[in-house]
């Protein structure tokens, strides 16, 4: 068909991967170990405390950061989810989202910051990013698989590399964005790096940084389903269960629940940097 | 002993600045090391010393350097070629640790635009230069309090920034540079981002100021109005060289070359302005005309002179409307009461030549072209207007008018 025989690209990517998991499996392990006590010790936590009771820490928490209408919706939300009898699933998913969240956030603020530093880092991983972000989300699950096995270890992992990029992103944006003369004010006035970085470039990128973690956080619960095709636990689960047996009724309540968590978590975030602007308004 | 000492500083900005300050030096000018290179001689091998206590002016338009130049002085902007001593150090060779050093306790600078961290309040943002030296927290505070007070915003240390007008700003500003005791200020067009008036004030200020401080203040401006008013010595610069150095008198009485005297004639609006671009359209009226008539026009003008001419608009001279009424009493004519001694200036005459002729004259300055045929009268309040900067009538509007006069008389 062809003068060129067909590059064995699927072969070469096979050997790595095999030898990765051959040579690196104590390193995986180890990460396997780290990371399932995270989600664990999170979801083991929301467990052992009482459904209601932690629904109206989340409302207050709602309450503090917002106004009495998303309150109002977050106990309204987290209820129906209760009553609809899938409390359970709802805090194993959102162990899983934090965690990944966590992980992404680790990883990618100082990525971030190490992009807006030099330009050479910042045309090195802009590809990198691009790719990791349009590339099927599915991909990643079978190296990690491979890497991790199964269960929710895996479905960390791929949601790290799916939704770290926003946070890499807007972090390099928020601190290339601090005006020119505010960074030269304070190289004038004998700033080290650290100090500019600490006083003066973070604080202003905030607004960015947290723009960025909302984004990887609602990536990351965009997910969940996905995760779930390999065994993490969680609504992802039911949704897939329902996908897989056609049961309409159970996959519109997982994905309702979902939506509710999107919300929830979302406006959360986006809070917390209007109500720090609103605090240095004052 | 100068505490500043800059020696051939040159700045090339460009991705291979020393081939093209090896083209600098065999000749090649500016424009063309652009054209051909792409490179842009920011400054160009420019010296001048400084001496503590002196306020020095480095003036020149947008695109001149200046303030890459002052950008050198603490390395915010590194030279390409020269030397730049402080107090008799040479920073161009000084390694970070001490670059910080003298950026810390020697060097302050002072913004355009204030660059005052919009997150700190103000008392924060006046401490920031103690603060990065690892200064105990009571200590730089009541230090950035004695500062704030030293240019007027003691009370309100606790507030943002961005509830404070201009002006307050730039004082804040001024004390955050103050804060730290340096020898020497930098400021970068401090006061050009400011309203006139507050620029003034401001200006005052600092005068003030430094009679009690005694800084070396490195000033950077566009404005030669300013740079007149505060500057003990002036560098004037064009296309990255420093064309002049000296003190304002010398400057205004020796201008060194042809740039320089046309930046300093802009000052002396009445050495630019002449009285053509001051003159008002002159009321007139031919002799043969009577004294009623004249007092009519008058009148109807609202003015108390008119300026006789003869059929070819001619000047013969100028009746007042005391001599008029009372011709028409004693039925003289015209003829008899017309003062033929008209002070009379030609248009191209320059403003502060005319003030004497105003001053003294107590009938209206007539302007007469070279014909003796009347052009325009001067009164005295446009001429004031025109020094003070309000526009004047235009050449066009001025010859409408005139000619609408001819066809009414």
């Amino acid at each position: 068909m062809s003068m060129f025989p067909k590059l064995p690209l699927d072969e070469w990517i096979e050997d790595v991967v095999d030898g990765l998991v051959n040579n690196l499996e104590p390193v995986f392990n180890v990460v396997t170990v780290c990371i399932e006590s995270v989600v664990h010790g999170i979801a083991d936590l929301f467990h052992w405390i009482p459904a209601l009771v932690l629904i109206l820490l989340f409302t207050a928490l709602a309450y503090y950061l917002g106004k009495w209408k998303f309150a109002l919706f977050t106990v309204l939300g987290l209820l129906l989810i209760d009553n609809l009898g899938y409390w359970d699933h709802t805090v194993d998913t959102l162990a899983l989202v934090l965690t990944s969240a966590l992980i992404s956030i680790v990883i990618g603020v100082p990525l971030g910051i190490w992009c807006a530093q030099s330009d050479k880092v910042r045309s090195v991983l802009t590809p990198i990013l691009d790719f990791m972000q349009t590339m099927p989300a599915f991909v990643y699950l079978i190296p990690a698989v491979t890497f991790f096995g199964l269960g929710v270890v895996p479905g960390v992992i791929a949601s790290v590399i799916f939704a770290v990029p926003p946070t890499i992103r807007l972090t390099n944006l928020g601190i290339r964005q601090v005006p020119e003369d505010l960074v030269e004010a304070a190289d004038a006035f004998g700033s080290t790096r650290n100090q500019k970085l600490f006083k003066l470039q973070i604080p202003l990128a905030m607004p960015s940084i947290m723009a960025g973690i909302n984004q990887t956080i609602m990536l990351s619960l965009s997910m969940v389903v996905i995760a779930a095709m390999i065994g993490a636990q969680g609504i992802g689960a039911d949704v897939y269960g329902a996908v897989t047996q056609i049961k309409t009724g159970q996959g519109f309540e997982g994905g309702l629940a979902i939506v509710v968590l999107a919300i929830v978590l979302d406006r959360m975030t986006q809070n917390i940097v209007k109500r720090k602007r609103r605090g240095s308004n004052v | 002993m100068a505490i500043i000492e800059v020696r051939q500083a040159t700045k090339i900005f460009g991705p291979d600045p020393d081939s093209a300050i090896r083209l600098l030096d065999e000749g090649w000018s500016k424009e063309r090391i652009y054209r051909e290179r792409n490179h842009t001689v920011g400054v160009n091998n420019v010296s001048f010393t400084v001496e503590p206590g002196e306020i020095f002016v480095i003036m020149g338009l947008s695109g001149s350097g200046k303030s890459t130049l002052v950008r050198m002085l603490n390395r915010l902007i590194d030279p390409t070629r020269g030397t730049i001593a402080i107090h008799g150090r040479d920073i161009v060779k000084m390694n970070k640790e001490s670059l910080l050093r003298v950026r810390r306790e020697q060097i302050s600078m002072v913004f355009q635009k204030f660059a005052l961290f919009p997150h700190r309040t103000v008392a924060e943002n006046v401490e920031y230069g103690l603060e990065v030296q690892g200064v105990a927290k009571a200590e730089r505070r009541a230090k950035a309090l004695e500062a704030l007070r030293l240019v007027g915003l003691g009370d309100w240390a606790n507030s943002l920034p961005s509830q404070l007008s201009g002006g307050m700003q730039q004082r804040v500003g001024l004390a955050r540079a103050l804060a730290n005791d340096p020898d020497i200020l930098l400021m970068d067009e401090a006061f050009s981002a400011l309203d006139p008036l507050i620029r003034k004030e401001m200006q005052d200020e600092l005068l003030e100021l430094q009679v009690k401080m005694k800084k070396t203040i490195i000033f950077i401006t566009h404005d030669l109005d300013e740079a007149l008013r505060i500057g003990d010595r002036i560098a004037l610069m064009k296309d990255g060289s420093v064309v002049q150095i000296g003190t304002p008198e010398e400057i205004m009485m020796n201008p060194a070359n042809e740039y320089v005297e046309r930046f300093v004639e802009d000052v002396d609006l009445s050495k630019v302005l002449t009285a053509a671009s001051v003159m008002r359209r002159p009321e007139t009226i031919s002799l043969d005309r009577g004294p009623r008539v004249a007092l009519q026009l008058m009148r109807e003008s609202g003015i108390s002179n008119l300026f006789v001419v003869d059929r070819g608009r001619k000047l013969i001279g100028v009746i007042t409307a005391d001599d008029a009424s009372e011709a028409v009493r004693d039925g003289r004519s015209l003829e008899d009461i017309v003062i033929r001694d008209v002070p009379i200036v030609k248009p191209d005459l320059l403003l502060h030549q005319l003030f004497d002729i105003c001053s003294t004259a107590r009938l209206p300055v007539a302007v007469v072209d070279d014909n003796e045929r009347i052009v325009g009268v001067i009164v005295r309040g446009a001429v004031l207007g025109a020094l003070a900067g309000h526009p004047v009538q235009s050449e066009s509007e001025m010859e409408e008018e005139v000619a609408v006069d001819v066809d009414v008389s």
